[in-house]
């Protein structure tokens, strides 16, 4: 049973990650590897804040919006320095790296002591005795949701329509006299914000920030987004978001399964491979490569 | 009133593959006038829309729309004033999107995308109305995603949607030659229609002859980077396909093809 809740638990904060992550890959077109570096960025900021005593769940907003600002520094790079989607991406992760390890203070900080948004004076009241040992997953749940539906609502205004359009054909943002650039920027900030603010649910979960949690962050989401799209395809009443969140449990009960089988230094091996399986199922590698490679 | 004044265009410059396009190229279209372009490939039609469109910027000279120096303008903010309409049915919509999102964010042209319901529920009915005016049935497949239509139906879509908020200028750009004979008529008779319903000012690449000749009231046939024929009013009314014709193999024997 702990085993299954973990998976969840797992599944929905990286679940976060994969909304972003579905925006730049799926919506934009855009391999954006930035997540490798946002991701830790939610994380540091969490950190240093709940070290500092900030209420908890203050730590999310600001994560949020130092995404956003991670965002919006690979479109300009993208957009205005005209440097490859791939590689504005590298760039900002590598700068992150510093960046990170400057907020954080350490490689390593340890929030054991510190009140999260998993524990605290408030959440205990809320949430009745029998419940207790649920408290990660609900909360998880809630703001995973929380994304998800935010993110539906925003895909149907006309910033949304925007967003989408400029994935799905430039030529037409253009010709609507509205600047492709501006709202590649926005989606990015989008994306990102949602990356950084399941770093750090992940961080309060977890109760550490580690500089190097970030690294193969954007595997996770690709696998997740894709798994989700493609398991999904048949079930048109899903939505994509849906489809996504659940991609990315399944993702993190295959990789739970594997690992209890192997040595925990497989686990990287075993992300890999399993994200090829599925790339090769799924097919989706052959309208992709073209474009991206 | 749009004015290319003294535009040079190349192409490759500072390369031995350097090509003059236009050489101190001089266009004047007035307002709502229809301007039917032909020529032969590479004579510089698609350049000259590219060059009012912004897609690509002249080497020198000026393009001015009424008192206004555009020359430097980005092509996005060119294109509030401008709709434009591609070969290429694909270019002009959104396929992952369904007709009525396409339909709504081309209403919306103009004014801010913000974050208000992105389709107006009470604009519908006037969508609805709109897209029946075609005769190909989408106005009953409004949530239908328009990467399922056929190229006419995409086509007769941009062509809604590139002229649905009010704009100056209508630049087509060949944009019936990829479409069977029967849709091609059925596209062209529409572009008349709402060129003459809106009087927009008009210019119109087409490689087919006879609607150079049937559609518009101007014809200006380019030839390496310069208008060989410029024809007005009756004098293009008294114009023939086959004097077109004719003309058109008199430059081409010249040049020894």
């Amino acid at each position: 049973m702990d085993f299954i809740i973990t998976i969840l638990e797992q599944g929905f904060i990286y679940g976060i990650l994969a909304l972003g992550v579905y925006i730049t890959y799926k919506i934009l077109d855009f391999p954006d590897l930035t997540v490798d570096g946002s991701f830790p960025l939610g994380a540091a900021i969490t950190a240093y804040l709940l070290t500092k005593g900030v209420n908890p769940y203050l730590t999310l907003p600001a994560s949020f919006a130092a995404g956003v600002l991670a965002g919006v520094c690979t479109g300009i790079i993208h957009v205005k320095g005209k440097v490859r989607d791939l590689l504005s991406g590298i760039i900002m992760m590598t700068a992150l790296w510093t960046i990170n390890l400057t907020i954080a203070g350490t490689s390593n900080v340890p929030l054991f002591s510190q009140k999260t948004i998993f524990k605290n004076d408030g959440i205990e009241k809320v949430i009745p005795e029998g419940a207790r040992s649920y408290t990660t997953l609900i909360v998880v749940l809630v703001i995973s949701l929380i994304c998800k539906l935010l993110l539906d609502l925003y895909m149907k205004t006309k910033s949304g329509y925007l967003l989408r359009a400029v994935g799905d054909n430039e030529i037409v943002v253009t010709s609507l006299a509205e600047d492709k650039g501006n709202v590649k920027i926005l989606g990015l900030a989008t994306a990102n914000g949602l990356v950084s603010l399941a770093g750090c649910v992940f961080a309060q979960e977890e109760r550490v920030f580690e500089i190097s949690m970030g690294t193969g962050a954007i595997v996770i989401g690709l696998a997740s987004v894709i798994i989700g799209m493609s398991i999904c395809k048949k079930l048109t009443f899903l939505k994509a978001t849906t489809a996504v969140l659940i991609g990315s449990v399944i993702y993190k009960a295959c990789v739970a399964v594997a690992i209890r089988n192997f040595a925990p230094q497989f686990m990287k091996l075993i992300t890999a491979v399993l994200f090829l399986v599925i790339l090769v199922i799924s097919m989706e590698r052959k309208s992709k490569v073209k474009k991206n490679a | 009133m749009l004015e290319l004044r003294n535009i040079q265009k190349y192409y490759n410059p500072g390369t031995v593959n350097e090509m003059c396009l236009f050489d101190h190229f001089n266009l004047k279209v007035e307002d709502g006038e229809f301007v039917s372009v032909v020529g032969s490939n590479g004579s510089g039609k698609t350049s000259m829309l590219n060059l009012i469109c912004g897609s690509i910027l002249p080497e020198g000279g000026q393009i001015i729309v009424g008192d206004k120096d555009i020359t430097r303008e980005k092509e996005y903010k060119r294109n509030r004033r401008i709709g434009r309409v591609y070969q290429n049915p694909a270019l002009g919509t959104c396929p992952s999107m369904t007709i009525l999102e396409n339909m709504a964010l081309a209403d919306h042209k103009g004014k801010v995308y913000g974050l208000s319901w992105g389709t107006n529920k009470s604009r519908i009915d006037y969508y609805r109305e709109l897209l029946s005016q075609l005769n190909l049935g989408l106005e009953q497949k409004m949530d239908v995603k328009v990467g399922a239509l056929s190229g006419g139906q995409r086509q007769a879509m941009a062509l809604l949607m590139s002229t649905m908020t009010p704009i100056e200028f209508l630049i087509l750009d060949e944009h019936t030659a990829a479409l069977d004979p029967k849709t091609a008529e059925l596209i062209m008779k529409l572009t008349d229609q709402i060129v003459k319903e809106k009087r927009l000012t008009t210019i119109m690449v087409t490689h087919n002859l006879r609607y150079a000749v049937e559609y518009g009231d101007r014809l200006l046939m380019m030839h390496q980077g310069e208008a060989v024929l410029d024809r007005k009013k009756e004098e293009k009314a008294d114009t023939s396909v086959e004097d077109i014709l004719k003309i058109f193999n008199e430059i081409s024997i010249e040049c020894g093809n």
